[in-house]
């Protein structure tokens, strides 16, 4: 069945356009080099692991992507903008289409889990409905099987309940990419799976084309249509599991063990 | 590492000042946050009106207790009123609720962005079409430096009520007596500079406490030392500029 998949990706990869290309990007802190020289495509439909070491610049690179950090050099088009030439109204729009899911999920501590997700509804789409937030914050909020906790505080949730807010919060506006930012990492390992799988699930409801850092190899070989390696600010490797997992590349094969 | 110090405080003061800078940019360019602010503005007001007017009522009737006892001395009872409508309106209230609305609110302000840095939360607000800079840093900013005056106002009457009490422990002032003699004392001079000055001091615990919290780095420790550097800096400065505040009055002959 994985055969088939592939085939089928491979079959749109040859199709479609990227909907994010990055060429060439650099990005340092002071004398501290994160990345150099990387470049990766992600096409339609695709979910593209970035698999890379602790510190090795994988927040860096999705928050680039976003336009939360300037690279220094290099472009990162999305739907084919240049992200760091946009303006601000301009980056807005194509934010409205990013989704963005954070390691610490960034979940407003003073609002209840229905304002934190009417806030993104409110900020990008400003003339809807108060019945139509309404009825888009339910269907997020059963899509991830949190209904019953519309007027919550976050910090009345488990770890694994506020992963699933955060994930409804970033779907809300139906976005056509995701970013991912280590969504199981500090998860016990039958709650990573869960988020693992509701992940996989709503990929293929809404259509999503996703970049997922993750560590998580379970979570990886779930996911993965392809694994890009970023090793030494670089892209060190770019290939679907199994074939990173049977490469005979040392750096490549400790993340395999 | 004498250097070091000099060179970080030099940075910061820097810092500091195109947070400033940047804020008088943002603060007027749509989209204007009102919400937001008039929340910061009740927060303000309900976290601190009740320390505020309570620290203001009793140092008011103790300096009164205290300033009697010399006046009666050299025979000038009949000035209490004056005397100490003057200590409490020009220096004692302003300065006491900078103080107080330091340590609660600019504290405040430093711990909660501080968390919100460290845990994303204002990365998430940029990605959701809001400029966190108008959202948290311009609103709180804005309530502060409007809050701060109100509540030394306020603070300035409660204060003159509790000489009023402490006037008459152990004298007798009639309620007509003293509050006449009190606004025959007080001129535009002695109000409108310490009104104005409190303004200054709102803007700088504002300022102080939001660029603490924009700064913190990773870790709860950062957030506490945030909150920490915003009370600590932000009195400081409250104290110097009251400093300066009373060189140029003096100068204008405002005394
Ligand atoms: N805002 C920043 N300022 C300075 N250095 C940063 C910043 N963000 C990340 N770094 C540095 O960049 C490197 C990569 O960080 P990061 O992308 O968070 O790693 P990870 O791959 O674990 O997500 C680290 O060395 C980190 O210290
Ligand atoms: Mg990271």
């Amino acid at each position: 069945m994985i055969e088939a998949m592939e085939q089928k990706i491979a079959h749109v990869v040859q199709e479609s356009l990227p909907v994010i290309q990055i060429r060439h990007l650099y990005k340092s802190f002071g004398a501290n080099q994160v990345l150099k020289n990387f470049s990766l495509d992600l096409i339609k439909g695709e979910t593209m692991v970035v698999l890379g070491k602790s510190g090795s610049g994988k927040s860096v690179l999705i928050k680039c992507i976003i336009g939360l950090l300037k690279p220094d050099s290099g472009t990162i088009s999305v739907f084919g903008k240049n992200i760091p030439d946009l303006d601000h109204d301009e980056l807005d729009r194509v934010r409205a289409k990013v989704g963005f899911l954070f390691q610490s999920n960034a979940l407003y501590d003073s609002m209840t889990v229905r304002e934190n997700l009417e806030f993104p509804l409110r900020r990008h789409w400003i003339d809807l409905s108060k019945d139509e937030v309404f009825s888009l914050v339910s269907e997020a909020l059963t899509n991830v099987g949190l209904a019953d906790t519309l007027d919550m505080m976050p910090a009345e949730l488990s770890g694994g309940m506020r992963k699933r807010i955060a994930l409804a919060r970033t779907l809300i506006l139906k976005p056509e990419i995701i970013l991912y930012d280590e969504p199981t990492t500090g998860l016990d390992p039958i709650t990573g799976q869960e988020i693992s799988s509701l992940m996989m699930e709503l990929q293929k409801k809404y259509h999503t084309s996703s970049i997922i850092i993750s560590h998580d190899m379970k979570c990886v070989k779930m996911v993965a249509n392809r694994i890009a390696m970023l090793i030494d600010g670089t892209r060190y490797a770019c290939d679907t599991y199994k074939a990173l997992e049977a490469s005979d590349d040392d750096r490549i094969k400790q993340f395999f063990k | 590492m004498k250097t070091n110090y000099l060179k970080d405080f030099l940075n910061d003061t820097g810092e500091v000042a195109r947070f400033s800078v940047r804020f008088f940019k943002e603060a007027f360019k749509p989209r204007f946050e009102t919400t937001e602010f008039l929340k910061q503005c009740f927060f303000i007001g309900y976290k601190s009106l009740p320390l505020v007017t309570t620290t203001a009522f009793i140092m008011g009737l103790v300096i009164t207790m205290q300033s009697r006892p010399t006046l009666v001395e050299f025979g000038a009872e009949a000035w209490l009123p004056q005397m100490i409508s003057l200590s409490l309106v020009r220096e004692i209230a302003p300065v006491i609720t900078a103080l107080i609305c330091a340590g609660k609110i600019g504290s405040g302000i430093g711990a909660e962005l501080g968390s919100m840095k460290v845990t994303e939360q204002i990365d998430a607000m940029e990605v959701s079409g809001t400029n966190p800079f108008k959202f948290l840093v311009v609103t709180r900013i804005l309530a502060t430096t409007l809050l701060v005056p109100i509540l030394a106002i306020i603070a300035g009457a409660v204060s003159l009520y509790g000489g009023y009490l402490g006037a008459n422990i152990h004298g007798v002032v009639s309620w007509d007596l003293f509050w006449n003699q009190i606004f025959e004392s007080l001129y535009y001079g002695d109000v409108v500079p310490s009104i104005i000055k409190t303004f200054f001091f709102g803007f700088t615990i504002g300022a102080i406490g939001c660029y603490m919290g924009f700064s913190s780095n990773k870790g709860t420790e950062g957030v506490g030392r945030s909150a920490n550097s915003a009370v600590v800096i932000s009195s400081l400065i409250v104290f110097i500029m009251d400093l300066i505040a009373v060189q140029i009055a003096d100068v204008l002959k405002l005394t």
